[in-house]
């Protein structure tokens, strides 16, 4: 029940009635918040807390060893990058975290929840999903509903009355710039519309984390750096901490305070974006690094 | 003309009453059967675990047991579970019984197989929306699915009135009675053609309003 205690949360709420503020946050005028995550190390004994604590995680599919003993803590209201070539296992990683797979061993913690989330069942499940939300490379919209019942999903699911879901709902769709297209259906919307409504739903819920699973990798560049933009914004706005999969070395340069770079279902580098990439140990992390020059 | 349209009206209401019955006990019934069959399978719902797997075994053994049976032979076979359930076994109400039991494992693969359509990274949205497994199916799922189960059900009532083509042979009418009791038997061509013409249009309505309805959620998406 950590996030009733959030101090943001009533500042939220007073940030959100004011349009202006939000016209200046897409700008991501944010330095000083930024500031504070300078000096943020991604050591287990980290002084933020940690929002979540992946503790010596592995899972195999059918004999196919895929992540090999991972952990990995993520400080409060930073963003988190986890950068990998396709099958190192950063989207296996990412959906244990999430809640949409169990891992064969290992632990997953999430702030304030006992015991380790990935043993929950039932209602307690769904509680702790509640904390999360999760965006997806696909977007994967509902298509049988509009952009506003697609965000509406997870109130209703949370057993929200009707009359505050609605204006729930028009809240989320200001956060993400869209309140003009609340009544399109879902799959005559744009990419980046697509991928703005996918994150209003996945903050309905007003989560502590978002996942988000190569989010911009069907997008354009354009599109790619305004929704990355939000997500910035967002974080800064809600006191989210964002856990992003990529294999795009852009994005983490872009958005992330802190770098995982995965490979072989392992984690071969760790630390600050600005560290990891100017004195690169791995030749993973060597291989995406050259690759952004290329680009 | 006038005395062979007479002999089409009571045939025609029979037939009508047996598919439009059958094919609200086969929703009910065979959705609800599809969905069990869909849950079982996908390991998102109860795939993984050993009982759903014992279940699903169980379930498709039997279903494609009901559905290899020859339909007239399926008839005859259902005819005491008819008296137990309606009172008799003959008639129009009894020949529904038939009817429903051919249709339920008929809707339900179609069922299963339309929500096995669905992405499943929608079905991933919808769990990382916090939502019980029983509301995905019913607010998401199904809705999801909805011109493709509706196709599907189109197929089945369209199948039904084939099977109810039969029913004359336990009394149960029809129009398939009416073609061969006076087209057949009382060598009354015109009463065949007029029964067949019936059928024939029947099956273009049928076909139209559900093409026409899935298209149009379709496109309305």
């Amino acid at each position: 029940m950590f996030h009733a205690e959030r101090p943001e949360e009533a500042a939220d709420q007073a940030l959100i009635a004011q349009p202006s503020y939000h016209a200046s946050l897409r700008e991501g005028l944010f330095a000083p918040a930024r500031a504070l995550f300078q000096n943020i190390s991604v050591s287990t004994h980290a002084h933020p807390p940690n929002v979540m604590r992946i503790d010596g995680v592995s899972k195999a599919f059918g004999g196919h060893r895929v992540l090999n003993g991972i952990s990995l803590d993520v400080p409060k209201g930073s963003i988190h990058g986890i950068i990998g070539k396709s099958g190192a296992g950063k989207t296996t990683l990412i959906r244990i975290a999430g809640l949409l797979e169990k891992p064969d061993s290992g632990l997953v913690r999430y702030e304030g929840i006992e015991p380790p989330v990935h043993l929950l069942r039932g209602r307690a499940l769904l509680e702790a999903r509640r904390k999360t939300g999760f965006v997806f490379q696909s977007f994967n919209l509902f298509a049988s509903r509009t952009a506003g019942e697609n965000v509406a999903f997870p109130l209703e699911a949370a057993g929200w009355p009707h009359a505050k879901i609605r204006g729930r709902v028009a809240e989320l769709l200001d956060l993400v710039g869209l309140s003009d297209k609340a009544d399109r259906p879902a799959m005559h919307l744009s990419g980046g519309e697509k991928q703005r409504i996918a994150i209003a739903r996945a903050l309905a819920n007003r989560p502590s984390i978002l996942f988000s699973d190569e989010a911009t990798s069907a997008l354009d560049p354009e599109t790619t750096r305004s929704v990355l933009g939000l997500i910035r914004s967002l974080r800064e706005m809600l006191g989210l901490t964002v856990i992003m999969v990529t294999h795009q070395m852009e994005v983490v340069r872009r958005t992330c305070d802190t770098v995982s770079v995965i490979e072989g279902g392992t984690i071969v580098e760790q630390g600050l974006v600005s560290e990891v990439f100017t004195t690169t140990r791995s030749d993973a992390a060597r291989a995406f690094l050259k690759e952004d020059h290329d680009d | 003309m006038i005395d062979v349209l007479s002999l089409l009206i009571q045939p025609l209401g029979q037939t009508l009453l047996m598919i439009v019955v059958s094919t609200l006990i086969a929703t009910i019934f065979g959705g609800g059967l599809g969905i069990l069959l869909f849950a079982l399978s996908n390991d998102r719902f109860a795939g993984a675990r050993r009982g759903a797997l014992v279940a699903k075994h169980v379930a498709d053994r039997v279903i494609n047991m009901l559905r290899s049976f020859p339909y007239i032979i399926l008839m005859v076979l259902v005819l005491p579970i008819s008296r137990l359930i309606v009172g008799t076994s003959l008639g129009t109400i009894a020949a529904i019984v038939p009817l429903s039991i051919a249709a339920i494992p008929f809707l339900a693969r179609i069922v299963e197989s339309s929500l096995s359509e669905i992405d499943s990274g929608v079905i991933d949205a919808a769990i990382s929306c916090a939502a019980s497994k029983r509301r995905i199916v019913f607010a998401i799922l199904i809705p999801e699915a909805l011109p493709s189960l509706i196709s599907g059900l189109t197929l089945t009532m369209i199948s039904l009135l084939g099977y109810s083509a039969m029913a004359g042979v336990i009394g149960g009418g029809g129009l398939g009675d009416l073609a061969i009791r006076y087209g057949y038997q009382r060598f009354r061509g015109d009463v065949m053609a007029v029964a067949v013409i019936t059928i024939i249009v029947l099956v273009e309505l049928i076909q139209f309003a559900g093409t026409a309805l899935a298209n149009r959620i379709r496109s309305s998406r």
